[in-house]
């Protein structure tokens, strides 16, 4: 009888388990997801996982790009080991689930961060820094002659459902007065699919992306990205809403990146410059910035050496995007946007005070 | 007139827990009341944790322009209308996909199933053949191949199938006087090869399963049925449509019934074969909106629905063809 009774509680309490959520934490500097992610002793990181430069599975069945290094460094930094990351491969319809759900940590999967997203009365994320400034693009096979968005009037346009794309993709053509035939896809794997079948005349998506998938395509040299620029796509890593010190140390991780590659220390030099910060008690800024002194990993929740342990782990955000989809990389692309605010870029780490 | 017969003393005797009348009110009562129970803590959880994360349940997003567009729609449809809207043309284009499904697995089905008791043994063979073959492969996978390998390996343009009044082309199938405006094909009336691929599949798909529930019904049918009507001097065409089919309609239906709610509920594979159903507006909305648990209210009511009037239709027919008590 008491066997069956615990039976039957066990029951209702795996019943009601979906639904049991954490009642938000009333704020306060213990950050529930962080205690969480130390004691299982692993960060669960969201990617795309077939998108190269960005998130790619190699075939040894590691990780490898830009998105992954981010998880790489946030691990780094929160557990002092970049390989203690489990990554999962989501599309982009189930990314939001995935991390309101809990089921992942940190979503670092080529998403742009837009007000609806980040609104709590919206999808409800918290975005870290920008991690890749981008655009929408279009690409298109160089045979077909297509040089615009407007020689695209009346054709089918592939796209993959529910991003940003679609939606400014249908914003622009509405503006230029372009019917289209928008076909969409769940996975980014059946839209380009269908665009190299010829089902559509153009497929659009970042111009990052584009340039990604291309290198993938049987002949790249066969398609063109259009010069037209639809929109801004700034690609943010992000936390849920309601743990704002996880959102802060995933943030402030980020920033060390940048700011190192600022102060021109890289995965390389990382030692020697520990060695002089060290040594030197006059570098108070470098000092701080590593962790020697002062106590910002204390109060983000992290080790003090936090900047260190993610600059030794994937290098600075420099190293990053060169080895990943810089000049390092297949994709090839410009910094552009991507420099240093030092050197007319959009990257800009605040103070570290 | 035994229950009034009780001894009042003897009944007296007998206590709560075994009394045959109360026990059972008892059970379902208290069973009910844990069901409530339940249910109210689950219902009362999710509206507390919505309510704390800021996301109550709203309805005045449907008003909201949606932005994106929805493609071959039978209702006129553009990006500045409201979700409802889309969601509507959404819900118009599941339910034509599973109108012609159900018609054609039906057709194809029923010969199929009809096929397996052929005296032509090639015949019945290939229905054998045909019913192994499509019911052990997922149907997500037959949707893939229909769409990528049979119809997008369609030739596009100029070099497109060409017969009188119609074109077969990578882009669909045209009907009533198309013609190549500026490198695509257009037509009165089309059909595209997303459509085609989802009808294509969820039709063969089903119809083995509906072959097999045929199969069943004939088999019911005593072979003295089918002697008799041959010495009574049917043809074979005629004992099975006169004498075979009409008995075996009772055992059909039923089965029938499943199948249909079936090819319903798998048409939201659609999302496999690029074809714009209910499911894949509702996927965007979700997105656009962020509105997951109303969006995914709205799915489930709409499905609901079409399946429950599928349900109600096959058991109008299924006290239509039973046997009548006179």
């Amino acid at each position: 009888m008491k066997r069956a009774f615990r039976t039957a509680a066990w029951a209702l309490a795996l019943l009601a388990t979906p639904l049991v959520g954490c009642a938000p934490d009333g704020g306060g500097i213990q950050s529930l997801k962080l205690a969480g992610i130390k004691g299982r002793g692993t960060l669960i990181c969201g990617v795309d996982g077939k998108l190269p430069g960005f998130s790619f599975v190699n075939p040894d069945g590691s990780y490898s790009g830009l998105d992954v290094d981010i998880c790489k460094a946030v691990a780094a930094a929160a557990l002092g080991d970049p390989t203690k990351v489990d990554f999962r491969d989501l599309n982009s319809s189930e990314r939001f689930a995935a991390l309101a759900s809990g089921e992942i940590d940190l979503l670092s999967r080529n998403t742009t961060l837009t007000l609806s997203r980040d609104a709590s009365g919206g999808n409800g994320l918290s975005f870290a820094p920008t991690v890749f400034f981008d655009g929408q693009g279009v690409m298109a096979p160089k045979a077909s002659g297509i040089t615009s968005l407007r020689g695209l009037a009346g054709k089918p346009i592939c796209v993959e459902s529910g991003t940003t794309t679609e939606l400014n993709l249908a914003d622009r053509m509405r503006e230029i007065k372009a019917p289209y035939t928008p076909l969409k896809f769940q996975t980014g794997d059946q839209t380009y699919a269908a665009y190299l079948q010829g089902r559509c005349v153009a497929v659009t998506s970042d111009r990052s992306q584009l340039a990604a998938k291309r290198t993938s395509f049987p002949d790249p040299a066969a398609h063109v990205l259009l010069p037209e620029v639809l929109s801004k796509e700034p690609l943010t890593p992000a936390t849920v809403n309601g743990d704002p010190g996880w959102a802060d140390a995933v943030r402030w991780t980020i920033f060390g990146l940048m700011q190192a590659e600022e102060l021109g220390i890289t995965q390389a030099n990382i030692d020697v410059k520990l060695a002089e910060a060290t040594a030197n008690a006059n570098q108070a800024d470098l000092r701080r910035f590593l962790g020697v002194e002062g106590e910002f990993g204390k109060q983000l929740g992290l080790p003090a050496d936090f900047v260190v342990q993610a600059v030794k782990a994937v290098g600075n955000y420099g190293e990053i995007f060169e080895r990943n989809v810089g000049q390092g990389s297949k994709l090839k692309l410009e910094r552009g946007l991507n420099r240093q605010w030092t050197q007319g870029g959009l990257i800009y780490a605040p103070p570290f005070r | 007139m035994g229950q009034g017969a009780i001894n009042p003393a003897a009944a007296g005797v007998i206590p709560w827990w075994r009394n045959r009348r109360l026990i059972p009110w008892l059970v379902q009562g208290v069973a009910g009341l844990a069901l409530l129970v339940l249910v109210a803590f689950l219902v009362g959880n999710l509206v507390r944790n919505l309510t704390s994360a800021g996301l109550l349940l709203s309805w005045s997003w449907l008003g909201n322009p949606a932005g994106f567009d929805v493609s071959e729609t039978l209702l006129p449809f553009n990006a500045g209308l409201p979700y409802w809207r889309a969601l509507a043309a959404g819900l118009v284009n599941t339910v034509r996909v599973v109108l012609a499904g159900l018609v054609g697995a039906t057709v194809l089905g029923t010969l199929v199933g009809v096929a397996s008791f052929s005296s032509n043994g090639l015949l019945r063979r290939l229905a054998r053949v045909y019913v192994e073959l499509i019911r052990n492969i997922p149907l997500l996978l037959q949707l893939v191949f229909w769409y990528f390998v049979v119809f997008l390996a369609l030739p596009g343009g100029r070099e497109a199938i060409q017969l009188p009044g119609m074109v077969l082309a990578k882009s669909g199938l045209f009907l009533i006087r198309p013609e190549l405006v500026n490198g695509v094909w257009q037509a009165p009336l089309r059909l595209t090869v997303e459509f085609g691929a989802l009808l294509t599949g969820l039709v063969t798909y089903t119809a083995a399963f509906i072959a097999e529930v045929v199969r069943g019904g004939v088999a019911s049918v005593s072979k003295g049925q089918w002697e008799a009507a041959r010495s009574l001097g049917f043809s074979p065409l005629q004992t099975l449509r006169r004498i075979v089919l009409p008995q075996a309609l009772r055992v059909i239906v039923p089965g029938l019934n499943s199948q249909y709610i079936s090819l319903a509920k798998n048409s939201s594979l659609a999302v496999a074969c690029g074809y714009t159903d209910l499911y894949s507006v509702a996927e965007t909305t979700l997105n656009q909106t962020g509105r997951a648990v109303e969006v995914v209210l709205i799915l489930l009511a709409a499905y609901l629905v079409i399946d429950l009037l599928i349900s109600a239709l096959m058991n109008g027919l299924n006290q239509l063809v039973q046997i009548r008590e006179r």
